[in-house]
């Protein structure tokens, strides 16, 4: 029996395979499947060819697979853009005229006017919910589980779109039903899960969003850009409600400015860019560490250089945020390789900003953010937003050097006190300065917060066998699929490090490197990034490296490869 | 001269003697103490440059930042805590050429702030290059052959913005500068005065005698009120005139839009996370 199906919905920008995505993930959700979800699409509004992936399975499922077994085409292009994908097992669905007879092979076909179901009902804008219809029905969702979704889904459109949803959806289900019913529909048989219906399905974006929220972000500011915009959206959409203050710079340069002037007000402030855009924060970055202001900077990575591949991703900026930024000072790099832990680390990210005083960033990147999947609601109150403020008085003395190398953070107003900042080096006083015994001491005050850092430093996450001969390593968004890969290759004699923190670095990873015969990095890059890093903080050289730098995401299956590949040498 | 609350004592000053900005720092700290303001809940805010050095000399709170970003950060200050005073002032080359984008936003989003700019024509700590505001023709040891850029115009583009405040000041009048710079932090909106003042050490053109010589007070029946006669006058060829070319009294500011204040009217530092909507936010998300 099949565990799991994987469905493509491909077409043109603009057909709606976004609504699609969220009503056929949903009703998965609701009917207690296991649901994940990502899509890569043209840095365009209309046209062009994109498409959505959508698996659905028994177990919980949290990584980009290729193989198909039910294809949507939307558009006569359709199969011809995932056709490496395409096998003799895959099922395609659609108009007849979408269902490409040419030279690629691929299992059976079920052709649905979803238009004509559509003009009968009203208006050809219902096709896609008879699509989701179909899916629905092949699955095996009930329909009073899918019907009830789209209810709710377009519960506030007027002028009977609800009803006529319902209707269009009714009218796929019926369709792929009786396929079902037939000889074909052994295949998709699943198990279904009670507790699934109680979790959250949740994309990456909204995991960072909530994040800040639940951090006690309240003043964000940035400049759009793919693909953090998401991030700024979606705490937008409920600033009324938390009393966040949002706005659009006219630039990230202003952005920036904005978030270090607002932390120096009292504000938990954040902004949320990608690497170009960061490109021009960095003099402001360097501002907020000689101010010794917080900052919580989230970075969503694509493919550079510059305008490179808008909507596409990459793991390209690792080095360019760890040593961004004119002068030396300390800094934390969060780089999240799931939704749950872009949740946990993003709040995390504010309370540790403030206690040290330093830039915090968030590294995503787009295949992570665009990424959906159920998990259980997140812990919400097992962590305090901690405001690390001191009530100034007369004598107050906003760098006055301690053991630590922090000083208490003043804010002007608050207290009797005077908040004086300078990005010339200055006293302890604040006042600019050019007597260098004390520049020395400002630096080494500045850099002794590394020491805390490092204590502060999130553990890798180890999977697989204590006893390794040879230690994959790997950061952010390519967690899931490595661990979906140990698991049906096996972990004999191989271990995995998975880090949610590359900077400053986990000081126990030498032992690690050590104990290893062979060392192996897996990045969404072309030079081995985060190898580079480790080789410069240990010492150790890495001996493997598996790149990929087309700027779409690692799927299973070739991950599964290039592992096996790599653990034989 | 008098002593008042803002006074540092006896410091250093980094200024070049006979600079024009030992007089505006002189009318800023009277117009403060004319009004009243308290040293603790007054925020000066500056970029990079000599005038920017001005917050160094006032016993308040500070932000010395970087060049050309002074107004992203004196609205960041004022969105953040609505209860500060904030003054930004820098340079004609800080605030007009590096933060030239910010300052023709900061007009449109329109904070209850001031913006002092000290406006002498010319690069004092670069030594001597030609700034935003030089005139055609004003020979640099870069332009060596004078400035073939037309003079940036301050005030007509603060103006065509409708920006709320927009006045002129010449520090060699110290005793009209004061009632200038009082007026537009007694402003509610977004006030910019642009402040003529000589470079003693790299301006050799526009000198003391020269601004005295150039400028002359708008007449009482300039109406300030009327955006067609301010854009005149500050567009006008020859002598440059002096005072409050266009007010806009009783506009709605930054703060009175914006939505984060309007059901809430403390400042950030005192707001907490709400736990009860941040449960329902999550319960709500279980719907996909």
């Amino acid at each position: 029996m099949v565990k799991e199906i994987s469905i493509v919905i491909c077409g043109q920008a603009g057909q709606g395979i976004k609504t699609m995505e969220k009503l056929l993930s949903g009703i998965m959700k609701q009917s207690g499947l296991h649901v994940f979800s990502s899509k890569e699409f043209m840095s365009r509004i209309r046209g062009g060819m994109n498409s959505t992936s959508v698996r659905v399975s028994s177990r919980p499922v949290r990584g980009f697979v290729e193989k198909i077994d039910i294809l949507v085409p939307l558009d006569p292009g359709g199969v011809g853009h995932v056709k490496e994908r395409i096998s003799g097992e895959t099922l395609i669905i659609g108009e007849l005229e979408n269902i490409d007879r040419g030279e690629i092979v691929f299992g059976e076909s079920l052709p649905v006017p979803f238009k004509d179901i559509a003009q009968e009902i009203g208006n050809v804008a219902y096709s896609n919910t008879v699509a989701v219809g179909v899916l629905s029905a092949l699955v095996g969702s009930l329909r009073e589980v899918g019907a009830d979704y789209i209810r709710k889904f377009f519960s506030s459109k007027a002028g009977g779109v609800k009803e006529k949803n319902i209707l269009a959806f009714g009218k796929g289900f019926d369709e792929g039903l009786s396929w079902r019913e037939g000889a074909g529909g052994r295949r998709f048989k699943l198990e279904y899960s009670e507790t699934v219906r109680e979790d959250l399905l949740m994309s990456g974006t909204e995991g960072v969003g909530l994040g800040a929220i639940a951090g006690g972000c309240n003043f964000l500011a940035f400049y759009p850009m793919s693909p953090a915009t998401g991030v700024g959206l979606f705490i937008a959409k409920q600033a009324d409600k938390f009393g966040i203050l949002v706005e659009q710079a006219e630039d990230e340069i202003a952005a920036i400015n904005m978030v270090v002037g607002g932390w120096y007000a009292g504000a938990r402030a954040m902004t949320t860019t990608s690497g170009g855009g960061f490109a021009l924060m960095t003099e402001g970055l360097s501002l907020a560490s000689m101010l010794e202001i917080p900052m919580v900077l989230h970075l969503a990575q694509r493919p550079g250089p510059a305008t490179g591949l808008p909507t596409r991703t990459g793991q390209e900026d690792l080095l360019f945020v760890i040593f961004s930024g004119h002068g030396e000072f300390p800094r934390v790099v969060y780089t999240p390789g799931s939704i749950e832990e872009a949740f946990s680390l993003t709040r995390a990210a504010f309370n540790l900003a403030d206690k040290f005083q330093v830039p915090v960033f968030i590294l995503t990147d787009q295949y992570l953010l665009d990424s959906s999947y159920n998990l259980p609601p997140p812990d919400h109150d097992d962590q305090e937003v901690i405001p690390y403020l001191v009530k100034t008085e007369k004598s107050y003395r906003r760098y006055e050097l301690t053991k630590n190398g922090i000083s208490p953070r003043g804010i002007p107003g608050y207290g009797d006190g005077l908040v004086a900042v300078d990005s010339d080096e200055h006293d302890e006083q604040g006042r600019i300065t050019e007597d260098l015994p004390l520049r020395k001491k400002m630096v080494g005050k500045r850099l002794k917060k590394l020491e805390g850092l490092i204590g502060e430093v999130i553990p890798p996450v180890f999977f697989g066998d204590e006893d390794f001969k040879t230690l994959i390593l790997g950061w952010g968004s390519t967690y899931h699929t490595i661990r979906e890969t140990l698991e049906r290759i096996g972990v004999d004699k191989i271990g995995y490090l998975h880090f949610s923190q590359v900077f400053p670095l986990w000081p126990e990873l030498t032992e690690y490197l050590d104990r290893a015969e062979r060392t192996v990095v897996v990045e969404n890059n072309a030079t081995g990034q985060f190898g580079k890093l480790i080789t410069m903080t240990t010492g150790r050289m890495i001996a493997g490296r598996v790149l990929k730098y087309n700027g779409l995401p690692f799927s299973r299956e070739e991950m599964v490869d290039a592992l096996d590949e790599e653990v034989r040498k | 001269m008098k002593t008042n609350v803002f006074d540092m004592g006896k410091i250093d000053i980094a200024w070049c003697p006979g600079c024009g900005d030992f007089g505006i720092l002189a009318a800023l700290k009277q117009a403060l103490t004319e009004l009243d303001i308290k040293p603790r809940k007054l925020v000066m805010v500056s970029g990079i440059g000599q005038a920017a050095k001005i917050p160094q000399y006032l016993r308040c709170n500070y932000f010395n930042g970087l060049h050309g970003r002074s107004a992203p950060v004196a609205w960041a200050i004022k969105a953040a805590n609505p209860e500060l005073t904030v003054i930004a002032a820098s340079g004609d080359g800080c605030t007009y050429g590096e933060g030239g984008n910010h300052f023709l936003n900061i007009i449109r989003r329109n904070p209850d702030i001031t913006h002092l700019v000290h406006d002498n024509m010319i690069y004092g700590l670069t030594k001597g290059q030609a700034s935003p505001t030089s005139r055609e023709g004003f020979i640099t040891p870069l332009q060596i052959h004078g400035v073939i850029l037309s003079p940036f115009n301050p005030l007509s583009v603060a103006i065509a913005l409708n920006a709320s405040f927009v006045a002129r000041a010449s520090i060699h009048d110290l005793e009209g500068t004061r009632a200038i710079i009082k007026q537009a932090i007694s402003h509610r909106g977004y006030a910019l005065v642009d402040i003529f003042q000589p470079c003693v050490s790299f301006n050799h053109i526009n000198t003391w005698e020269w601004f005295q010589e150039n400028t002359y007070y708008l007449e009482d029946s300039h109406n300030s009120s009327d955006r067609n006669a301010a854009f005149a006058r500050a567009t006008e060829e020859g002598k440059f005139p002096l005072g409050v070319f266009y007010v806009r009294d009783g506009e709605e500011t930054y703060g009175d839009r914006c939505p984060a204040y309007q059901n809430n009217k403390e400042p950030l530092y005192r707001r907490r996370l709400n736990m009860i909507k941040l449960r329902e936010l999550i319960e709500n998300m279980k719907n996909g």
